[in-house]
């Protein structure tokens, strides 16, 4: 069986082409692959459709850490799919924002638990499924509902993407992974929902059998490129800090 | 760390934030699963629960968080949906977002507390984009506000400028249409009926008129309206 391991991000990210429709993981910095952000920066693929939570960044990762604002800096964001295109607080500044309300770069807003769903629908092998979520909004303009026991529901479209981004705690070589507490997030369904998922991991990857099959959260199955990221800081990782709340 | 109630220059008017949010804790009953928004909201867990049990619920998959981390015991893999870093309770379990939303949308919560720009007295309430704003911060509200089982706002009762956060009809677009139950401001708390806005409690040292005249939408106040409880706060 041909590895799935690959010596760095850069070298895992090589192929993707302009154009690409990328499920970019974590939540909070947790999960999130920075690494493999910054190749896909260094390596210039343009056009690009992401599918992330938020475009904003995260400030549980130290100044510099790649995010969106970086990629559209460089030209290379066509549109964001996300639960959040502004900050949370007036006093955020987000780099992506500036492009958004420029108009150089598109986004589509959609509820947190609509994209999680969506992600799942399209790795479970389900076109579309009906939810309560948004009914009533400006959000449902345009689609389709229906009423099931009384209550109104909005059609949503399963979200197919090209590649995923995601970051794991551990690995066997086949790439079953495990995560760590609040790192799992979005990343199993972001897994399940492309057709070539790219991960970075924190630990030495293990050989095959070294994982308790109890253990495993994402199944090989979904996995097909990793990287062995390096120790902090040669590599970027989530550093200690002020919260965004007060 | 609770903020001011008013931009520098103005004296704060009632309760405080964490005031608002510990009135709104006391009815959180024993065993409830409970997601709190960001901002306000987030102060409903400093509130003390006594024999109550709380189980704090977060969309990233965290089941069961407790008390934020001491500076220098944070785990960097850890962090509720306001991302701050926390820690786990007894009992506690993680699972992806998916699944956490599946606890939302099924009923499985049964109080979410979140913030809010305005709220109508028909219980619609919009939290996810200010006036003539492109784009907004949608998050996790779409879903907690037609899952949980209660929908609770925490939020001051008028704008910088003095207009009202309780209204007859949102101006700005809804995150949900009918949902909420139960409002506490800086000057008091409201149920949300029928009817439109009960006032239950009002804030120490604000008066009926204050409330009346800082409140758009149906309003009613009872012949007998009790103090909001402070002690502890």
């Amino acid at each position: 069986m041909k590895s799935k391991v690959f010596a760095s991000c850069a070298d895992a990210v090589r192929d993707i082409p302009d154009g690409a429709v990328i499920a970019y993981g974590g939540f909070a910095a947790m999960g999130a692959a920075p690494n493999l952000l910054q190749a896909l920066a260094d390596q210039g693929a343009k056009n690009l459709t992401f599918v992330t939570n938020t475009p904003r960044g995260s400030p549980n990762f130290p100044a510099g850490t790649p995010d969106f604002g970086l990629l559209c800096e460089r030209g290379q964001v066509k549109k964001v799919i996300c639960a959040f295109t502004a900050p949370t607080r007036a006093s955020q500044i987000v780099a992506f924002s500036k492009y958004y309300e420029a108009g150089l770069v598109e986004a589509e807003l959609v509820p947190q638990g609509t994209i999680a769903e969506r992600l799942r629908a399209a790795g479970a092998g389900i076109p579309a499924f009906y939810t309560p979520t948004a009914v009533g909004t400006e959000l449902a303009e345009g689609k389709e509902t229906r009423i099931f026991n009384g209550r109104e529901y909005l059609l949503e479209h399963a979200l197919p993407v090209d590649y995923a981004f995601i970051r794991a705690h551990r690995a066997d070589a086949f790439g079953n992974l495990q995560f760590r507490r609040s790192q799992r997030n979005f990343n199993p369904v972001m897994a399940m929902a492309a057709r070539t998922v790219i991960v970075e991991i924190e630990q030495d990857i293990l050989p095959v059998g070294a994982i308790d099959p109890d253990h495993v959260h994402t199944s090989g199955v979904f996995v097909h490129r990793m990287v062995r990221i390096k120790p902090p800081p040669d590599a970027w990782w989530p550093v200690a800090g002020k919260a965004v709340e007060s | 760390m609770s903020g001011a109630q008013k931009p520098a220059g103005q004296k704060p008017v009632g309760l405080t934030r964490q005031q608002m949010c510990n009135r709104l804790a006391a009815e959180f009953q024993d065993g409830w699963i409970v997601n709190l928004g960001l901002g306000i909201p987030t102060l409903c867990s400093n509130a003390s629960f006594g024999d109550r049990q709380i189980i704090f619920h977060s969309e990233n998959g965290v089941i069961g968080y407790g008390a934020l981390a001491k500076p220098g015991e944070e785990d960097l893999h850890l962090t509720n949906a306001g991302a701050q870093y926390v820690t786990l309770n007894p009992g506690a379990a993680i699972v992806h977002h998916a699944d956490a939303f599946a606890m939302i949308r099924s009923g499985r919560i049964d109080v979410t507390v979140l913030g809010a720009y305005e709220v109508a007295d028909n219980g619609d309430f919009a939290n996810w984009k200010m006036a003539g704003q492109k784009g907004g911060g949608i998050g996790g509200a779409m879903d907690l506000a037609v899952g949980a089982k209660h929908v609770y706002l925490a939020m001051e009762h008028t704008t910088r400028d003095g207009k009202p956060r309780l209204v007859e009809r949102c101006a700005i677009p809804v995150t949900a249409r009918g949902v909420v139950s139960l409002v506490v401001t800086n000057l008091g708390l409201f149920e949300v009926t029928k009817h439109g806005f009960l006032l239950r409690e009002i804030a120490p040292g604000v008066s009926i008129d204050t409330v009346k005249a800082t409140t758009g939408g149906r309003l009613t106040v009872p012949a007998t309206v009790p103090t909001v409880r402070v002690a502890g706060a």
